[in-house]
C-alpha cells in the first residue's frame, strides 16, 4: 500500500465519521472569527436556541472593517456607521457567548491570519477554519486549514465539525535555490501563473521541494495564503525544525509538560516518501524573478522585466477576450513594458504580507529614499498590534515615515477596502495583497500584486522597477 | 433551508470566465449583519454605472445597458449560465445570498470555485457543472432565442432544453438529499453528537494540548 500524503494524514486524524452517502464528518480544532462573516452565524445559533459546542476552540478579532488611522476613541468613533455596527456586533456576540476576543484596541488585535499563528492558536496538526478564504495561510504549519462560508461558521460553532468531502492531492515542488531579492510572494505568484487561477480547484496543494525548506515560516505563510488564488482551498507545507521552533513560547502553544509529546506528534506531519499525489507540478527556483500582475486575475502575472501580453497572440478566444477586457479595465496597452507602468498609490500590508519580515524587507528598500512625487499615498499597515510594536522597536516606523510612507494601525485595510483605505477610480496601485479583481481595492481601482520589496521599490521610483537593480545601485 | 426539486425559468447568459465573488457582491455590501436584502446589489459594479453604497435606494441608479441582467429579454431570469471558475475568490456567503435574493435558483457553468460551490448548497441554490461543449451549446441557444427557458430537474439530475434535449449532471448524494428535502445540516450533524463526543474523548488522550488552551 502506498504511503500517505500530509493531507491524507491530517484528514484521517480528524475523521469523526464516514457516512454511507460518501460525505464525511470532520472535527475542527480551531475556528477564528471576524466581524464580516460571523454575525449571521451567531444570529442563526440564537434563532435555533443553540449554544457553541466548545468555547475554547474559538478566537475572535475584528480586522476587515477597522480604521487604520488613530483609533484611541474606540469603536464608538468608527466613522462609517455600518462598519461600526458590524464591529460592535462581534464584540457583543463574543461577550454573550464567552468567546475570547482581541478587541480593536487590544495590542494583540490584527488580521485573523496573522494573529492565529502569532498566538500559537494555529498549531501543526490542527484543523483550522475561518469565514475567510485566506485561511489557507495556516497550512504553512502543517495544519489543515481552509476558508468556509457563514453557514459553515455556524455549523462549526454548533457542532465543532464540518460535513466535508476529501480533496485530491497536488504537490507543487519548487527545487533549487531562489536568487537574491526573489521572495516567497514571487514564488507563489509564479506558481499561480503556471497552474492558473483554477488549477488547484478540488485539490489540497502541498508546497514542497528544496527551495521550500529554505523559506522562512513567514514566507511559507505567504505562499499558502495564496493557494486559494490558484483555486485550492488548502495549501500545506510539511513540518520541519523551523515549524517547531516557531511555536516555542507562544501564548496558546502546548505547555512545557505537553511540549515533547506535541513535538513528537508534529514530526509525523510530512508526506511519506512513497505517497501518491494525483498531480505533481515541478518548478525550478532559478526560473523565478520578481513578479508583477498586470490584469484582473492573479494568474495574469509576468516577470518585472517582461511586457503586458498581446491578446492577438492568444489562440484561445475566451482567454483572448479575457485579456482584452483586463487591458481595458487596467488602462494598459498590449506589449507595454511593466516598468513603464506609473503608480498612484502603494499598499504594503494584508494577510499575505504584513508580518515583521515583510515590514523589514520594505523598510530595507525605502531606507534613505523618498516616495516619488507621482505617488499620492504609500501605506504601510502591519498585520497585528504585536507586529506593529516589534517594527517600532526596530525603528522601522521611523524609516517609513522618513521616506514619506504612512505608518498605520493593524487591519485588512486597502486589501479589500472595506474601511476608508481605498483606491480612486482609475488609480494604479502596487499592492502586497492577494487579489487584483476589478474594484477589489476601490471602485475602478487598478491593482498590481507584488512582493513587499517590489512595492517599496515602486513607491520610491513611482513606477515598477526590478528591486534587485535598485538595491544593487 | 429552501427546497430545490425541479425548476423552469428564463436563462441569462453571463459570458465571462473567472467571475469572482467581489464581482457578484462588492465588499461595501458585506457590512450588513443580515442574510437578506443583497439582491439589488448583485453584480453591482457590472450592473450600474455609478458606485453603489450600502442602504442606498437602487431604483434611481443609472443602469449599464450592456449588462445581461439589465436587458429586457432576460428580465425575471432565474437560471444563470456562466463560464469556467465561477465564484472564485473570497468565501463570502453573501455571493449566494445575493443571487438567491435576486431570484436566481441555479447557475450552470463548466466549473465552479470550491467554496462558492459549497456555499450554494447551504442556501437552496443549485450549481450545475456541465462540460464545456454543452455550456457552449446552451450559450448559443439562449442567445439565439428570446424567452429561452431551461428546466432543471434535480431528482433526475438533468438539464432540459426547450427542444427536449437532456444534459445529465452529477451531484453528491448527500447534497442532493438535503436540497430535495430542504434539510438543515446542523440538525443532521447533531444527530451524530455521540460520535463527536467519542472522537473528542479519544483526541483529548492523544493530543491534550488541543484542549482548554484558549481562554
Amino acid at each position: 500500500m502506498a504511503g500517505k500524503t500530509l493531507y491524507d494524514k491530517l484528514w484521517d486524524q480528524h475523521l469523526v465519521r464516514q457516512n454511507e452517502d460518501g460525505s464525511s464528518l470532520i472535527y475542527i480544532d480551531r475556528q477564528i472569527l471576524h466581524e464580516v462573516t460571523s454575525p449571521q452565524a451567531f444570529e442563526g445559533l440564537r434563532l435555533a436556541g443553540r449554544q457553541p459546542w466548545r468555547i475554547d476552540a474559538n478566537l475572535a478579532t475584528p480586522d476587515h472593517n477597522v480604521p487604520t488611522t488613530a483609533r484611541s476613541g474606540g469603536v464608538d468613533e468608527i466613522v462609517d456607521p455600518v462598519s461600526r455596527i458590524q464591529v460592535k456586533t462581534l464584540d457583543q456576540n463574543c461577550d454573550d457567548f464567552d468567546i475570547v476576543e482581541f478587541k480593536m484596541n487590544d495590542t494583540r488585535q490584527g488580521i485573523v491570519h496573522v494573529v492565529g499563528p502569532e498566538q500559537g492558536m494555529t498549531l501543526p496538526g490542527t484543523t483550522v477554519v475561518c469565514g475567510d478564504s485566506h485561511t489557507s495561510t495556516h497550512g504553512a504549519f502543517g495544519a489543515l486549514a481552509h476558508g468556509i462560508g457563514t453557514s459553515e461558521v455556524e455549523h462549526v460553532l454548533a457542532t465543532q465539525c464540518l460535513i466535508a468531502k476529501k480533496m485530491k492531492n497536488m504537490l507543487v515542488r519548487v527545487d533549487g535555490e531562489l536568487g537574491a531579492g526573489v521572495t516567497a510572494k514571487d514564488v507563489v505568484l509564479h506558481i499561480i501563473g503556471v497552474i492558473g487561477t483554477a488549477g488547484g480547484t478540488g485539490y489540497a496543494i502541498e508546497f514542497g521541494g528544496s527551495a521550500m525548506r529554505s523559506i522562512t515560516m513567514e514566507g511559507r505563510m505567504t505562499i499558502c495564503n495564496m493557494a486559494i488564488e490558484a483555486g485550492a482551498r488548502v495549501g500545506l507545507v510539511a513540518v520541519d525544525e523551523a515549524t517547531i521552533d516557531y511555536f516555542k513560547g507562544r501564548p496558546f502553544s502546548p505547555s512545557e509538560a505537553q511540549w515533547d509529546a506535541a513535538v513528537a506528534a508534529w514530526r509525523e506531519l510530512v508526506s511519506d516518501d512513497d505517497a501518491q499525489f494525483d498531480k505533481v507540478v515541478e518548478i525550478k527556483a532559478e526560473d523565478i524573478i520578481p513578479q508583477v500582475t498586470w490584469g484582473t486575475s492573479p494568474e495574469m502575472v509576468v516577470d518585472v522585466k517582461s511586457t503586458v501580453p498581446d491578446p492577438d497572440k492568444e489562440a484561445d478566444p475566451v482567454k483572448a477576450d479575457g485579456i482584452r477586457r483586463a487591458l481595458s479595465y487596467m488602462g494598459l496597452s498590449a506589449n507595454q513594458k511593466i516598468t513603464d507602468i506609473a503608480l498612484d498609490r502603494v499598499f504594503i500590508g494584508s494577510c499575505t504580507n504584513s508580518r515583521i519580515e515583510d515590514m523589514r524587507a520594505a523598510a530595507a528598500v525605502v531606507k534613505g529614499r523618498k516616495v516619488a512625487d507621482n505617488v499620492k499615498q504609500a501605506l504601510v499597515v502591519p498585520g497585528s498590534g504585536l507586529v506593529k510594536a516589534q517594527a517600532e522597536e526596530e525603528g522601522l516606523d521611523k524609516i517609513f515615515i522618513e521616506a514619506g510612507l504612512e505608518w498605520r494601525e493593524p487591519g485588512c485595510s486597502m486589501c479589500l477596502a472595506m474601511n476608508p483605505d481605498k483606491l480612486g477610480n482609475g488609480e494604479h496601485c502596487a499592492s502586497t495583497s492577494n487579489r487584483n479583481f476589478e474594484g477589489r481595492q476601490g471602485f475602478g481601482g487598478r491593482t498590481h500584486l507584488v512582493s513587499p520589496a517590489m512595492a517599496a521599490a515602486a513607491a520610491v521610483t513611482g513606477h515598477f522597477v526590478d528591486v534587485r537593480e535598485l538595491v544593487a545601485e | 433551508m429552501k427546497k430545490f426539486t425541479s425548476h423552469t425559468g428564463i436563462t441569462a447568459p453571463l459570458d465571462r470566465a473567472n467571475v469572482d465573488t467581489d464581482m457578484i457582491i462588492p465588499k461595501q455590501f458585506l457590512k450588513s449583519i443580515k442574510r437578506s436584502g443583497f439582491g439589488p446589489n448583485l453584480f453591482d459594479e457590472l450592473r450600474y454605472m455609478d458606485e453603489g453604497q450600502p442602504d442606498q435606494d437602487c431604483s434611481g441608479r443609472p443602469l449599464n445597458p450592456d449588462f445581461v441582467l439589465n436587458q429586457a429579454r432576460y428580465q425575471g431570469a432565474s437560471i444563470m449560465l456562466a463560464r469556467e471558475n465561477f465564484g472564485c475568490g473570497s468565501s463570502r456567503e453573501h455571493a449566494p445570498w445575493a443571487l438567491d435574493d435576486f431570484g436566481i435558483r441555479c447557475v450552470i457553468a463548466p466549473s465552479f470555485a470550491d467554496i462558492f460551490y459549497n456555499n450554494c448548497f447551504k442556501n437552496g441554490l443549485l450549481p450545475i457543472v456541465l462540460d464545456e461543449a454543452q455550456v457552449d451549446q446552451l450559450f448559443k441557444e439562449v442567445e439565439a432565442e428570446q424567452g429561452y427557458q431551461l428546466t432543471v430537474d434535480l431528482e433526475r439530475q438533468v438539464v432540459v432544453t426547450p427542444s427536449g434535449t437532456e444534459f445529465a449532471f452529477d451531484v453528491d448524494a448527500f447534497r442532493k438529499h438535503c436540497l430535495l428535502n430542504g434539510l438543515d445540516d446542523i440538525g443532521l450533524t447533531l444527530q451524530q453528537a455521540d460520535d463527536i463526543k467519542a472522537y473528542e474523548t479519544r483526541r483529548r488522550q492523544e493530543a491534550p494540548w488541543l484542549f482548554d488552551a484558549i481562554k
